[in-house]
């Protein structure tokens, strides 16, 4: 089992959870906030020193005044990187995570051995507009996450504490600090994907509702010699709902390849 | 007492049936459901009625501004306050408000109402506000940076309105090398700023502070809310070391006259549960989106919702037991204004008098009744 250690770098403290021997992978979350401990990382961390830091802003974490966008987001990943023991860590991002993932690679790839992108928001494609996370009811958007609705059943038959609705709030404000304008995407990041020369793999559920896997094509077409794995019967969180074969896609795809 | 005649100006002609079948009668309602044969008479009635305030003894006419809605067709209220201009001759006109984090050049606002102050002589009256949540949808703007814009452009605005130009202004959302406004604004230093709210204790020590003492509406809230901002305002003028005038304060409600309570209710129910059911009734999602207020008073309002309990239509009786609407005869009117206004000391009513799907006749007689029954008593 993971456990939590509170992280300084500048000013800025964040939480983050920790466990695992191998060559370091930092696992960038969502908008949802960073997850549970899961199957998913118990998996990963078989073979690696696996980190899931709580983004500034997010939960628990510090909320720096300084942090207004993707790019600060980015900026601070970079710092965050730097203040790590390790020369060159895996870097794995899922939707918003996967965004800060590609922006901090465009800017400085030089501490990442690696990158995987799963379903990241950032580019978007003309013509297919993501989901509208921010006009969905509590339950769309819960819904809107899953394939399989069994999945959607078990989290909402869960009713939040105090704590976690606050903590729900809290992500959401700063998700929409992040996401909202525009909408899930940085014009300019499209232009300069060419610069991450790192292996990179991008994870797409197939049934995505909230970020299209149509996506996926374009990462394809700007990531030079990007690997696209597309996850059937699946929504916008695979390391949940196929954790074993998203999950076994990361570490096949890491095999081999040095930190 | 100074009386305003306030107009939201909703689409009527709305099929009722059809809006329920969308998520809310804002930003996503189909702009199919709109007949611009039969948008264009309301308008016609609408300004009909707000000229017509204005020879029935109302000092103040307005209008205000919404986005993508049937609620209310005031995408641009000041292409409305210029066609009152020309029809009116001594009411004030008042824009209750332009939303200002929703434009990226806020000097678009200060030209407009400068031009409006120097087309009317003086007679404008300018409102600030953020806009509804759901607003925020529809222009696309980040509600979280709502209150940082909204801040720095009343910095812009009032800076371009007061200081000789040209002058840099530099800040974080707007930063412009050259602030110089042609015209300037008619009145000095520079027209009133109202700041219609459904309150909240930061905007209060806001508008209360000494520099600025805008005057303070109450937009339909339930008496014990109006009453609660009001006296809060009073409070802070008095922490900041002054005593707050009537006219400072104010609220807006809907109201309809009748010869009876009974009548009054009966005539004014559809409009009423409408307004508040069918045009107005948004989804929280929509309503609020992240940011658009703090962060620990979306907690508090968040709590307070789950205490509540799931949302139902809201009847005419229940609006009138909270003192969020007034309907009934000229003395139960005349008693129910006078109670709030005996306590809160505010000289300001901003009347709703066509609300809902509310009729053009029934709307003239309510004017009529309310000009003739009901004003002449606060009349100081």
């Amino acid at each position: 089992m993971a456990h939590e250690e509170k992280h300084k770098v500048r000013d800025t403290t964040v939480r983050l959870l920790r466990d695992g021997q191998g060559s370091p992978l930092i696992y960038l979350h969502g908008p949802a906030g960073r997850p549970a401990w899961s199957p998913f990382f118990a998996r990963l961390a078989e073979r690696h020193e696996v980190v899931v830091p709580e983004h500034p802003g997010f939960g628990l974490s510090d909320n720096p005044a300084w942090m207004r966008n993707i790019g600060d987001a980015a900026m601070y990943y970079l710092d965050f990187l730097d203040g790590l023991r390790a020369q060159r860590v895996h870097l794995v991002g899922h939707s918003l995570g996967g965004w800060i993932a590609a922006e901090l690679a465009v800017r400085n790839a030089a501490r990442l051995a690696s990158l995987t992108l799963i379903a990241p928001a950032g580019i978007r494609v003309k013509g297919v507009p993501s989901g509208d996370n921010f006009i969905w009811s509590p339950e769309e958007a819960t819904r809107n996450l899953f394939h399989d609705q069994s999945f959607a059943d078990e989290m909402l038959a869960h009713t939040p504490s105090e704590e976690e609705a606050d903590q729900i709030l809290t992500n959401r404000y700063m998700a929409t600090k992040l996401g909202w304008e525009p909408r899930w995407f940085n014009p300019s990041l499209e232009r300069w994907l060419h610069r991450i020369a790192v292996p990179t793999l991008v994870i797409w559920g197939a049934e995505d509702k909230f970020l299209p896997s149509r996506y996926a094509e374009l990462w394809r077409e700007r990531v030079p010699g990007a690997t696209v794995s597309i996850i059937d019967a699946c929504g916008h969180l695979p390391q949940i709902e196929k954790a074993d074969a998203t999950a076994a896609t990361i570490l096949r795809f890491l095999e081999g390849r040095r930190s | 007492m100074k009386f305003t005649f306030f107009h939201l100006m909703p689409y009527r002609p709305l099929d009722l049936a059809e809006r329920h079948r969308h998520r809310a009668g804002w930003v996503v309602l189909p702009n199919t459901l709109y007949d611009p044969r039969k948008g264009a008479d309301e308008y016609q009635s609408y300004i009909d009625q707000l000229v017509y305030a204005e020879e029935l003894g109302f000092d103040i006419v307005a209008v205000n501004e919404h986005h993508q809605t049937a609620y209310g067709m005031m995408p641009a209220p000041n292409l409305i306050a210029s066609a009152l201009i020309q029809r009116t001759k001594h009411a004030k006109i008042a824009i209750l408000g332009r939303a200002l984090p929703l434009v990226n050049n806020p000097i678009n606002i200060a030209e407009e109402f400068a031009m409006l102050d120097n087309l009317s002589k003086g007679r404008i009256i300018t409102g600030f506000v953020r806009g509804i949540g759901n607003e925020y949808h529809a222009t696309g703007i980040n509600p979280y940076f709502s209150h940082e814009r909204f801040q720095e452009a009343h910095d812009l605005i009032v800076a371009a309105w007061t200081k000789p130009g040209p002058f840099p202004f530099e800040g974080e959302h707007y930063n412009l090398r050259y602030v110089n406004l042609w015209p300037r604004p008619y009145q000095t230093p520079h027209p009133p700023i109202w700041i219609p709210s459904m309150g909240s204790s930061e905007t209060i020590r806001w508008a209360a502070a000494p520099e600025r003492k805008y005057t303070f509406l109450v937009t339909f809230s339930g008496r014990d809310l109006v009453a609660r901002y009001l006296n809060l305002y009073r409070e802070q003028a008095k922490e900041y070391g002054y005593e707050a005038t009537g006219d400072q304060l104010g609220w807006a409600s809907p109201v309809y006259v009748a010869d009876t309570d009974e009548r009054a209710r009966e005539e004014a129910r559809a409009g009423i549960e409408t307004l508040f059911n069918d045009f107005l009734a948004v989804p929280w999602e929509m309503l609020m989106p992240p940011g658009y207020t703090s962060l620990p008073s979306m907690k508090n309002t968040m709590r307070m919702r789950k205490a509540l309990g799931a949302r139902k239509r809201h009847s005419l009786e229940e609006l009138m037991d909270s003192g969020t609407v007034v309907v009934g005869s000229p003395r139960t009117v005349r008693d129910q204004l006078a109670s709030l206004r005996d306590a809160t000391g505010a000289n300001n009513l901003v009347t709703m008098l066509q609300f809902g799907v509310l009729d053009n006749e029934l709307t003239r007689r309510n004017m009529e009744l309310f000009a003739a029954e009901v004003m002449p008593h606060f009349k100081n």
